[in-house]
């Protein structure tokens, strides 16, 4: 018996980027704040581009406290979505379109969301990746960590309950 | 947030200095409406770019961290005590129910014990139906400096 021909990577990618586009395109708050998600396989690196309206006090420069909050929750929410989307987007291998990238599922909701702030936020560009550690049928716990030129030193770290929504509503 | 005093003479110079030296605040429209003995209210009027759900238009939760964050960092600098400058060390949000579309956020901080380096805050935020809080945190800011504190 033949197998059928692997999916060309070409294909695999464009579904890929095409749901994450639709994902990280459809928030407001994302576009607002300039944050961009870099893709390696399923693994999202969340990208801060440094800018003069995301300081707190000008006279250290440092990043406002708001501003890094809500760089990581941004981070947690799109990563916990993204893993929610990844087994119904790879079932569309072979053509059928499991999903729409302009019909996507209801983001989950914060529930609560804590912030460790390690270090100063410096004026320059800041990364963040998000771990889901539990996604069950209505709750998710996601840890994130967000760091700048040394990937040793985060300069933050937080961690929060999310809902699943349209899972139980 | 983090913040550090210059020469002030009130509160409601405190409070425009305070803002103006913030620009993620002002990107974010924010306005103190109050201020003082360690207690700060500070306003973000619903803006369509702020939106984290964009099928219910619902302000995204970063941008109430923000707020809290701000009002927070501003009742700790007005506190008695004095403090030259702060820096928010931990911050702990709850989301009780989506904020209402439209609708202007107010966030009020109380900055009810400091030590000699930290100062404990809670802040709650509500929209214009006030008796049905949007999110509360509860936080804990370094205390750089008491003026009249020994060092």
């Amino acid at each position: 018996m033949k197998r059928p021909a692997p999916e060309p990577v070409a294909v695999i990618k464009e579904r890929r980027e095409a749901v994450l586009k639709a994902l990280v395109g459809g928030v407001p708050y994302i576009g607002f704040l300039g944050i961009q998600f870099d893709r390696r396989g399923d693994e999202l690196t969340a990208i801060l581009p440094f800018r003069g309206d995301l300081i707190g006090n000008p006279m250290l420069p440092a990043l406002h406290g708001g501003a890094t909050a809500a760089f990581l929750e941004v981070t947690a929410i799109i990563v916990l979505s993204w893993s929610l989307l990844w087994d119904d987007m790879e079932k569309a291998a072979g053509g059928a379109a499991v999903i729409d990238p302009a019909n996507l599922p209801r983001l989950p909701k914060t529930i609560d969301f804590t912030i460790d702030y390690l270090r100063t936020g410096l004026p320059r560009d800041a990364y963040a990746r998000a771990r889901v550690n539990r996604s069950g049928r209505r709750y998710a716990s996601v840890q994130v960590e967000a760091w700048q030129d040394n990937h040793a030193r985060p300069f933050a770290q937080g961690a929060g309950h999310f809902l699943l929504a349209g899972r139980d509503e | 947030m983090v913040a550090k005093r210059g020469a002030m003479t009130d509160n409601l110079q405190t409070a425009r200095s305070f803002m103006s030296a913030l620009p993620h605040a002002i990107a974010l429209g924010m306005q103190i409406v109050d201020l003082g003995n360690g207690r700060a209210s500070v306003i973000m009027p619903w803006d369509a770019r702020f939106v984290g759900d964009p099928v219910t238009g619902v302000i995204h939760g970063g941008a109430v961290s923000a707020l809290m964050d701000t009002a927070s960092g501003a009742a700790v600098m007005c506190h008695p005590a004095g403090p030259l400058g702060t820096a928010t060390l931990g911050l702990r949000i709850d989301y009780m129910r989506p904020a209402t579309p439209g609708h202007t956020l107010r966030a009020t901080a109380e900055c009810y014990h400091v030590t000699r380096s930290v100062a404990f805050v809670r802040v709650i935020t509500t929209d214009e139906d006030v008796l049905n809080p949007v999110a509360t945190a509860t936080g804990a800011f370094t205390i750089e400096g008491v003026v009249g504190a020994m060092p």
